[in-house]
């Protein structure tokens, strides 16, 4: 049976792989897009938590937030993934080994099940909090978890990079 | 060039920036979050001059949202510059980096001007709005790409594998 060992040496093994890790600016390209991504869905991500905890823009409705912030955000998370994937295939088998770099999935994961809670449960009822009342402590915790998940995501992602040498 | 750069690592400032292991790792991550924060600072008052009927009216946005925009601009500079004084080599060599310090005084000038043109188009009357707003709305686009290019552009990552 084939192991994750043998995954992670074929990913290595692809095009893509290859040309990620021997092109000389091909991985700083990457790099440098990553970057940009995350820092656009930390960036907007963080207006909308900002919002939830109540530290700014009550008289705005947090429907209308979210509305304007939803599509920048996913689009800068698409994005931010595929340069990721691009950058995971230079050194699959490192990466997976590194501890920084499962701390951020592991986080990565724990702020997507926070949005989905957020989303299936408490924003049924926003209708009663879209503006100008104090959000319920549901959607305040939401956005905290929010706001420091990524926070830690954007530390691990940079951490990754020193486990790396 | 070089001898400032000997210089500025021989300064006892550089060298205590430099001893302390985790303090680039986290000037790097602030520097990144607040880099996101001016980002989406400015794509939400963009998406407010761009489409103008919305909930909250664009005075009150570019009210609440510039002092962000600054304080983000505070951190980014500071954290910046200690980077500069970690990394004098790897960052005031390389031509990125030079390239990246134009776009992003280009970058703060045309934000500067965003502000002023829009503190000025709210209170207008609508007639003489539409001309501005135009001209805000390129303003706007203009602001965001510029930024876009000097994030782009980052602390010389695109050559960082061939200086080393």
């Amino acid at each position: 049976m084939p192991s994750i060992t043998d995954a992670l040496h074929w990913v290595e093994q692809t095009p893509a792989g290859a040309f990620v890790s021997h092109s000389t600016w091909g991985f700083s390209a990457l790099l440098s897009v990553h970057i940009l991504a995350v820092a656009i869905v930390f960036g907007m991500i963080a207006m909308v938590d900002l919002r939830l905890i109540g530290i700014c823009g009550r008289q705005s409705a947090v429907t209308a937030l979210c509305r304007e912030a939803l599509p920048w955000t996913w689009s800068a998370f698409a994005l931010s993934a595929l340069t990721g994937m691009l950058l995971f295939t230079a050194q699959p088998v490192k990466y997976w080994g590194n501890d920084a770099f499962r701390m951020k999935f592991a986080i990565l994961a724990l702020a997507g099940l926070n949005m989905l809670v957020f989303q299936l449960i408490t924003y049924r009822g926003v209708a009663r909090w879209d503006r100008d009342t104090a959000v319920p402590w549901a959607g305040r915790l939401a956005g905290a978890i929010s706001l420091a998940s990524w926070i830690a995501i954007v530390a691990y992602g940079r951490w990754t990079a020193y486990l790396m040498i | 060039m070089i001898a400032f750069i000997q210089w500025l690592q021989s300064t006892p400032l550089s060298l205590s920036v430099r001893r302390i292991s985790w303090l680039i790792p986290m000037m790097q991550t602030l520097h990144i979050l607040a880099n996101g924060l001016v980002l989406a600072a400015i794509i939400m008052i963009d998406l407010r001059v761009w489409r103008r009927a919305g909930a909250e009216p664009l005075a009150d946005r570019v009210r609440r949202l510039l002092p962000w925009l600054w304080s983000a601009l505070g951190v980014l500079t500071v954290t910046g510059l200690v980077l500069v004084l970690g990394t004098p080599r790897r960052t005031l060599l390389d031509p990125t980096f030079q390239v990246k310090m134009l776009i992003m005084v280009v970058a703060i000038v045309a934000t500067v001007v965003l502000a002023t043109m829009l503190r000025r188009v709210v209170p207008e009357p609508a007639s003489a709005r539409r001309m501005t707003g135009l001209l805000a709305s390129v303003a706007g686009a203009a602001t965001l790409l510029l930024w876009l290019g000097a994030t782009i552009a980052g602390r010389g990552r695109w050559i960082a594998n061939v200086i080393g």
